[in-house]
């Protein structure tokens, strides 16, 4: 396929075909933009602002802003990465994060985030919301300490299971991830296979009595940090 | 921290108690002639543990759990994994599961048992219970023994190492998994373990010499040092043996009449039961059929040495019958005999690793049983400081809905607490106090090994402030360090 679009990433000529978003085509050419509530197979949202960049200078989502010809995009430099720190500090803080007993830990993506970024403590106060877990569902848990309302499996459900299990509630600081049904997960057509299921960043939903089956050292960013499958072989990565 | 009280006693108070694991502090009560009317060692932290574990699945436990504590965070991983072994049915480990969490646990006997005799103990017993302060703590002992310094931390270092590859992690691992566990040993990590194995034991060999030589040599004047008769349990081995990882439930008395034996420890309950006391954040658990009174016990290396028939490694066997021959057979009461027992265990540790790492089980592949669900579960485990108990109540959800765990140092509490009142009462009462004669408290306290919230790791030299008050309250001593 020619490209028809050139742009630039940190300099970087970058070869695109028109209707493409920066991240896709960045992806496409080895170029890594961090990012949270982008997932391959499901529209974007553009909410998580992990994967900002400077495009002429402005602020923009990578995953939704389309290619244009002779832009400018700012991607890996201090400024942008300062950004994208203060947001993924602002994600664990707004949430109950607790990764030394997470069994997410090791496959998570906003962890894994923090450890590219080199966040070893948020410098924001921890809000510790009161957040419930939904244990009702036989085979899924549903913990929303840790969710960062990325909204994927609200895509995945809606566009992918076509079965609509989860949506937002609430405005502000009060929007949580709620449930099709009166009360609780066990109450919906859920099921463990679904791609809803699959597809959370965190560990707000988990495939339950899996826990820690993969040993520690063969988790996926126990070698390498997140992106470097992307920067290894472009038009890989999530 | 230090008060007259409304009896007109004087109140000492030795806090916090250094060269142990976690905070607490003693509280002497005297009168005008210095004589000790009461002594109590108490344990100022507060974990919460049990309650907020509710609510979380069972499968998060062995990993949630374990973060009680940084020194032997493998024995919560391991009693919380067999209990959720048996939550998920899967209760009869398969060899592979069985002998990689064995070789866990060993790890953590030695390197936890190293650091406490190395860098906790040594100190007391190289340099005395009275020598300078300045030199008697753990940069005394590598400066003029640096050989044993050295031994100690690569001891320390070896057990760690066994630990990261069968956990994962050289502190709060994930290995242990419900019904089994999530890895097996490598040929590669098998070769690197046991490339130092022989010089670990032979270094065990010389830890447990040093132990027993020092025992014997002073044994007049140790047999009575916060000693005093007690009942003893611990787990045991089906056929008597010392056993760390499994077994079933067996309680003694001082002269070794058994008061239970083999009791399946699901039923702990029938058996076992906790005293509240107002003074102390920490529980007094007793045996039920002899009330709290005659009830309390002794956990960790002495009492396991005390209810074992034998040891099934060589080696610690032969150490194991000198040791019960000091007293003719009959269980050992010397709180001081803890260092031996406990180099006993750091020998029993070493040889059962280096049988395990020849042992091809370990390169299994089948991890993981599972079979009929239960609800309720107790798991059980002999950790370095003792009889370590955790209590579940799992909801058809997934989720904890009641936890009960009574770690080690609790069982030891009321022995502790002897051993402070009996070093308190024959050295202390009616004298002038010196740092020295306070440390024999410390020395009483750290035989027991404790770890005194089963969380921190309060290693090297601690402030530590003690004043004597006269009964209207002026001060008439203050000795401070740190």
């Amino acid at each position: 396929m020619s490209a028809t679009v050139e742009f630039t990433i940190d300099g970087k000529e970058i070869p695109a075909q028109p209707g493409q978003t920066i991240l896709e085509a960045a992806q496409q050419a080895g170029v890594y933009i961090p990012r949270l509530c982008w997932c391959k197979g499901l529209v974007p949202h553009g909410s998580c602002r992990v994967c900002t960049v400077l495009v002429n200078g402005r602020p923009q989502a990578a995953c939704t802003q389309p290619v244009a010809p002779g832009v400018v995009v700012e991607n890996n430099t201090e400024k942008v990465t300062a950004l994208r720190r203060n947001i993924i500090e602002m994600l664990f803080v707004e949430g109950n994060h607790f990764c030394m007993f997470c069994e997410k830990s090791g496959n998570c993506e906003l962890q894994a985030l923090a450890y590219r970024f080199g966040i070893t403590a948020p410098k924001y106060p921890y809000l510790f919301p009161q957040r419930d877990v939904d244990a009702s569902h036989p085979d899924v848990l549903l913990d929303r300490n840790r969710c960062i309302l990325c909204g994927r499996c609200v895509r995945a459900s809606r566009d992918v299971d076509g079965k609509h299990v989860f949506d937002f509630v609430g405005r502000g600081p009060h929007k949580r991830i709620a449930v099709n049904a009166a009360a609780r997960l066990a109450e919906t057509d859920l099921k463990v296979a679904d791609k809803a299921v699959e597809v959370c960043p965190v560990g707000a939903i988990l495939k339950k009595r899996v826990g820690y089956a993969v040993p520690v050292g063969q988790r996926q960013y126990d070698q390498q940090p997140i992106g470097s499958d992307i920067e290894a072989a472009p038009a890989g990565g999530r | 921290m230090v008060a007259s009280t409304s009896n007109g006693l004087k109140r000492v108070v030795i806090e916090p108690v250094t060269r142990v694991e976690g905070h607490g502090k003693v509280t002497l009560l005297l009168d005008e002639q210095n004589k000790v009317h009461q002594a109590r060692l108490h344990i100022v932290e507060f974990r919460g543990f049990e309650r907020f574990i509710q609510g979380r699945p069972f499968w998060e436990v062995p990993v949630l759990v374990q973060r009680l504590c940084g020194i032997c965070p493998v024995s919560h991983h391991l009693a919380a994994a067999k209990a959720m072994d048996r939550i998920v049915g899967g209760e009869q480990l398969t060899p592979t599961a069985e002998k990689m969490r064995r070789l866990m646990h060993y790890g953590q006997f030695f390197q936890s048992h190293a650091l406490h005799f190395f860098h906790l103990v040594s100190p007391d017993l190289l340099f005395g219970f009275d020598a300078d302060v300045a030199i008697r703590n753990v940069i005394g002992v590598a400066a003029k023994y640096p050989d044993l310094a050295v031994q100690g931390v690569m001891m320390r270092k070896y057990g760690q190492e066994i630990i990261l590859r069968t956990a994962g992690k050289k502190i709060h691992g994930t290995g242990a998994i419900p019904g089994g566990v999530n890895k097996n040993l490598s040929i590669a990590e098998r070769d690197f373990l046991l490339k130092d194995a022989e010089q670990m034991l032979t270094w065990a060999r010389g830890a447990l010499k040093l132990a027993k030589d020092y025992t014997l040599a002073h044994l007049d004047e140790l047999r009575d040092f916060g000693s005093f008769e007690s009942n003893h349990l611990s787990l045991i081995g089906a056929s008597g043996e010392l056993d760390l990882y499994h077994g079933g439930l067996r309680a003694i008395t001082a002269t070794g009449e058994k008061i239970f034996d083999h009791v399946d420890y699901q039923r702990y309950l029938d058996y076992i039961a906790e005293e509240v006391r107002p003074w102390s954040y920490m529980k007094f658990p007793f045996i039920k059929s002899l009330g709290p009174e005659r009830g309390w016990y002794r956990v960790g290396p002495l009492a396991r040495l005390n209810t074992a028939d034998r040891i099934d490694t060589p080696e610690a066997e032969a150490a194991r019958q000198e040791f019960m021959a000091v007293t003719q057979g009959k269980p050992n009461n010397i709180s001081m005999a803890y260092h031996w027992a406990r180099m006993i265990e750091l020998l029993h540790s070493m040889e059962k690793i280096h049988a395990l790492l020849h042992d091809r089980d370990l390169q299994g592949t089948d991890l993981v049983v599972r079979g009929p669900r239960r609800e309720e579960t107790v798991g059980l485990i002999e950790a370095p400081r003792g009889t370590l108990f955790h209590h579940y109540v799992v909801n058809k959800d997934d989720q904890i809905v009641r936890a009960n765990l009574i770690v080690s140092t609790t069982n030891n509490n009321e022995p502790m607490n002897r051993a402070v009142q009996k070093v308190a009462q024959d050295h202390l009462s009616g004298r002038q106090l010196t740092e020295g004669l306070l440390n024999r408290i410390e020395v009483a306290i750290r035989a027991y090994d404790p770890c005194l919230s089963c969380a921190t790791h309060a290693l090297g030299r601690m402030p530590l402030e003690v004043e004597l008050l006269a009964a209207d309250g002026t001060r008439l001593d203050r000795r401070s360090r740190g």
